[in-house]
């Protein structure tokens, strides 16, 4: 990079060496009135340019090509390929997060879904049993009543102990169904990290092709950006807190739908 | 009272679901997106569409323009839950005729305030 930085304002000594003895043979010319000369002379210079840009040019293809062997979309032995297929082996690994967390919410919402009628039948039965042993308590109970509640009750002891037993393994599976946020967090630490190597490279062949448009007084006409509708959808917003186009959470939705007469 | 929920993870509807069913809602039926939910809003007499914004296939919005130019489903109660949360998009959706609009992610008792309080304003 420092080198075609230098390249920028230098030119070889070389070229500028014949630029300035041509320079000169052409003020001589002029004021010898030997135009025919002259002409030959700006002829010369213009060829000097010419090559001066294509050593350049030259140049910056091969730190291009450098750069681009960086970027690891030229590959040419096996370690290349290896990284080459980092890349591809990217969106597999992100694939790989979103199955990891959509089992780990399914298995969690499994066993949620497994306790939940047994937790309400326990309520259930609970309260039951509390407004009948209340009656016991007022004498309010024939004795029949009373052996068919004492069954009731030993029947109840079991099933809470079982019942209880069975959610306590539920809460454990969902503890352990929360192990993928570690294997996930690895695999989006290393594709964060490529994604980071991959933009680097980008930024050097950015600039690259900057200079190779500078040298040759190419001008890019910049397609205009694509105005995004309101209607796309984008998902969520990162750093809402700072941004006054985005809203920060269900309050501020609240009081925009209420300016608007909701 | 039956009701569509409309979500391209099925984990949301999964979700939703739920929170819907310990409100004392448990008719309810689930579509990813808003071609499959168009046609089952047309043939099914639903009550209430709890719809996400951004699905493949057919959006949220798109889901809510056609179900308010659709004569029999216009006064059909829609409530957004998505993780869209630019202000241009809220104040389209209210212009497009949105119900409620809770954002993502958004809590049990935040979605039946919301519910609650469409009800109330239908009744």
């Amino acid at each position: 990079m420092s080198n075609i930085k230098k390249n920028q304002t230098e030119l070889d000594s070389e070229i500028t060496d014949k630029l300035r003895g041509q320079a000169t043979a052409l003020m001589e010319h002029v004021e010898a009135g030997n135009y025919v000369k002259a002409m030959g002379v700006i002829n010369d210079l213009s060829e000097v340019r010419d090559q001066s840009l294509y050593i350049e040019v030259g140049r910056l293809t091969r730190s291009l090509h450098e750069a681009i062997r960086n970027f690891q979309i030229d590959p040419q032995n096996e370690e290349q390929q290896q990284a080459l297929s980092m890349m591809t082996d990217a969106s597999d690994r992100l694939e790989y997060v979103i199955q990891m967390t959509s089992k780990a919410a399914n298995r969690t919402m499994d066993l949620v879904e497994d306790a939940m009628p047994r937790v309400n039948a326990m309520r259930d039965q609970a309260r039951s049993l509390r407004d009948d042993w209340q009656r016991l308590r007022r004498r309010e109970m024939a004795p029949a009543e009373f052996r068919e509640l004492y069954t009731r009750i030993d029947n109840y002891f079991i099933t809470v102990a079982d019942d209880a037993e069975a959610m306590y393994g539920s809460l454990s599976e969902i503890l352990l169904a929360q192990d993928f946020q570690d294997l996930t967090g690895q695999v989006i630490h290393k594709v964060t990290t490529l994604v980071k190597e991959v933009e680097e490279h980008l930024l050097n062949l950015v600039v690259m092709a900057g200079h190779v448009d500078q040298l040759t007084g190419t001008v890019h006409e910049l397609e205009k950006q694509e105005e995004t509708s309101p209607e796309k959808g984008e998902g969520p917003q990162m750093r809402a807190a700072e941004r006054a186009d985005v809203v920060s959470g269900q309050d501020d939705v609240d009081d925009l739908l209420s300016s608007l007469g909701f | 009272m039956k009701i569509l929920i409309v979500d391209d993870f099925s984990t949301m509807r999964r979700i939703i679901k739920n929170l819907l069913r310990d409100l004392g809602f448990t008719n309810t039926d689930e579509a990813d997106d808003g071609n499959t939910a168009l046609p089952m809003l047309r043939s099914g007499k639903y009550d209430f569409l709890v719809t996400d914004w951004n699905m493949p296939g057919m959006s949220g919005i798109d889901l809510l323009k056609e179900v308010r130019a659709d004569d029999a489903l216009k006064t059909l109660p829609v409530l957004m839950v998505t993780a869209e949360a630019k202000r241009d998009q809220i104040v389209a959706a209210a212009q497009a005729g949105v119900n409620g609009y809770v954002v993502k992610p958004f809590t049990a008792a935040v979605l039946k305030e919301k519910i609650e309080k469409i009800f109330e304003r239908i009744q």
